[in-house]
């Protein structure tokens, strides 16, 4: 039986021709990554195991992303943890607050994940990588400290959904809206235990930017990994960011799949998710009344160049809604440096964002834009679950940037296309 | 390994954020962590719950984030095993990591209700509904995991490999 390409990721991975669904099997890690929130867990772990040295310096990455810049003293116990760590074992990728990102972002930016990888990720969006053709997944923090000690970690091989991409997309619709469609389409638990593969013709059509935040909520609808084929719009990006060797693997065209969709990405509408779970979805159309108290562009999802771009086109010469916080994080200082070279920055201050550094912030609540009790926002993060963004009576409504910014403007949940000419 | 107690019975898609809300996860303290286990969900489920009690729900429990802080959580609450339709798969690698027994079984989680009291046998796959005299059957664990929990954790498991 044919294979598909995260089945061929893990058996190249595993040191064999061929694996099958439901096998278990053991396979070599490329990265292992961990921020501050699970880190410190793994690494008491790691100290347990009673080895003085990781299995390899180069393939650990360290990012304090979560609560940083410390929000408290404890935020910077734990911070502290990782830095100590990291110097003593001589770790080579951790990232210290001023080069540090959100790890998603970070990751293939530094090129330090490349097509064809294997990476474990103590963080669940760590399925993020999988748009650059890499088998990528979220694991615990145990989990991470046996990666650290071993290079090696254990993985059901997971069977497949695969979702067939047509068409091009209209002009306000970003890959957001289309994973989110997917979400609402297959459910929170729709994938789960297999991987989401893609393909089709729409593909050419999604900038590495939409595929990084479509490949990030492959969690959310329950599924191992998402990923995508490799084309030159990969490549190019591999190249730019990294020298590592990278491999281009291809599903066989007799790959088994449990399900097969095919989405005409041209009938797509930007979509919003409701609270409190990213499955309920509704199109742009039939949001009815919503009105706002925060907007958050940015987090792991949609805090890259585009998405800020995308605002910034939007918000342009206009003003945020008095009753409205606009907050924005870009997620690196790469981006954040580009948005400030390309006025980005600019336009989104004098339309009254607060311009944050790099931080995961309000996206899981912790710092930087909490929510009061029955406040609502809409983000352009990936989780909208009961008290995710601070109040157990908050709400939060999960879109595209194009969505976001119109949202911020009008102080209600808004069609970007509606905008136009209303200045 | 035998447990038996009384449930706490939950929907679906029992998310990590409600386990453990992110705002307490600047500490991995484990006892520090149950003190607001479920909160968002079930405000006096730490005031209820006594150690040996078992958690019942439905599908997809534990999805969300990849936080060991939730299997973490709701062990040292004294939860002695989680039985749901579905696990979300973080979770459900996190939980035979870090030693905390759980079982999937529809029929189960169907048909037990809050309060009733339960008796499962991990070794055999077996629960059985003391308070409705009903017996369910789990899905045992594949050799490979049973491996693992044999001995008591993935970390105890790699160390006695590495010797
Ligand atoms: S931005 Fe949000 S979802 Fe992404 S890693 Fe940070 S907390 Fe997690």
């Amino acid at each position: 039986m044919g294979m598909t390409m995260t089945q061929k990721i893990l058996a190249a991975h595993a040191g064999l021709d061929s694996v099958e669904p439901g096998q278990l099997i053991e396979a070599d890690l490329d990265m292992v990554l961990g921020n501050d929130i699970t880190a410190p867990v793994a690494i008491r772990e790691f100290e347990k195991i009673g080895i003085t040295d990781v299995f390899d310096k180069a393939k650990i990455a360290l990012v304090p992303d979560h609560f940083t810049p410390n929000k408290d003293i404890k935020a910077a116990e734990q911070s502290r943890l990782l830095r100590t760590f990291a110097a003593e074992k001589e770790i080579e990728h951790y990232f210290e607050v001023g080069q540090m990102g959100i790890e998603h972002a970070l990751l293939p930016e530094k090129g330090l994940v490349v097509s064809g990888d294997v990476v474990i990720g103590a963080d669940s969006h760590t399925c993020t990588y999988g748009a650059l053709g890499a088998f990528s997944t979220g694991i615990g923090s145990t989990d991470m400290a046996a990666g650290m000690a071993t290079g090696r970690a254990w993985f059901k091989v997971p069977s497949a959904l695969r979702f067939e991409l047509t068409g091009k997309p209209g002009q306000w619709v970003m890959g957001k809206d289309i994973i989110l469609h997917i979400i609402g389409l297959v459910g929170v638990d729709g994938a789960l235990y297999q991987s989401m593969e893609f393909s089709g013709s729409g593909i050419a059509y999604l900038s590495m930017d939409d595929r990084f935040s479509m490949a990030n909520m492959a969690i959310e609808a329950g599924a191992k990994n998402g990923i995508f084929p490799v084309d030159d719009q990969t490549l190019a990006y591999v190249k730019e960011h990294s020298t590592k060797p990278y491999r281009v693997y291809e599903a066989d065209a007799d790959a088994h799949y449990e399900q097969s969709y095919t989405i005409d990405l041209s009938t797509i509408r930007p979509t919003v998710s409701f609270p409190h779970l990213p499955d309920n979805t509704r199109s742009i159309d039939e949001v009815g009344n919503v009105r706002i108290d925060q907007v958050v562009i940015g987090s792991c999802t949609n805090g890259r160049i585009e998405d800020l771009r995308m605002a910034a086109g939007i918000l342009k010469g206009r003003k945020t809604a008095k009753h409205v916080r606009l907050i924005v994080f870009p997620a690196t200082q790469a981006i954040y440096l580009q948005a400030v070279r390309e006025g980005i920055a600019e336009i989104l201050v004098e339309a009254g964002a607060a311009f944050s550094t790099p931080t995961c912030g309000p996206c899981l609540g912790g710092h930087m834009g909490i929510l009061a009790e029955g406040e609502r926002a809409v983000a352009t993060t990936n989780r909208n679950f009961v008290g995710r963004m601070g109040h157990p009576k908050s709400e939060v409504y999960l879109a595209s940037p194009a969505v976001a910014a119109a949202s911020a403007v009008t102080g209600r949940i808004s069609d970007p296309a509606l905008l136009e000419g209303k200045e | 390994m035998q447990a038996k107690g009384r449930v706490f019975k939950y929907g679906n898609n029992v998310d990590t954020d409600v386990i453990i809300p992110a705002r307490y996860l600047n500490t991995s303290d484990a006892d520090e962590l149950a003190l607001h286990c479920m909160e968002d969900l079930d405000a006096d489920f730490v005031k209820n719950v006594r150690p040996g009690d078992i958690m019942v729900a439905g599908k997809n429990f534990g999805c969300g984030s990849s936080r060991e802080h939730a299997p973490m959580a709701l062990k040292a609450a004294g939860i002695s095993v989680v039985i749901a339709e579905t696990f979300a798969r973080i979770f459900f690698r996190n939980a035979i990591n870090i030693g905390l027994p759980i079982l999937e079984c529809g029929e189960a989680a169907h048909d037990i209700e809050a309060d009733d009291t339960v008796e499962v046998d991990l070794g055999a796959g077996t629960i059985t509904n003391l308070t409705k005299k009903r017996t369910y059957q789990a899905q045992p664990f594949p050799p490979f995991m049973q491996d693992i929990i044999e001995a008591d954790g993935l970390i105890n498991h790699i160390r006695a490999n590495l010797r």
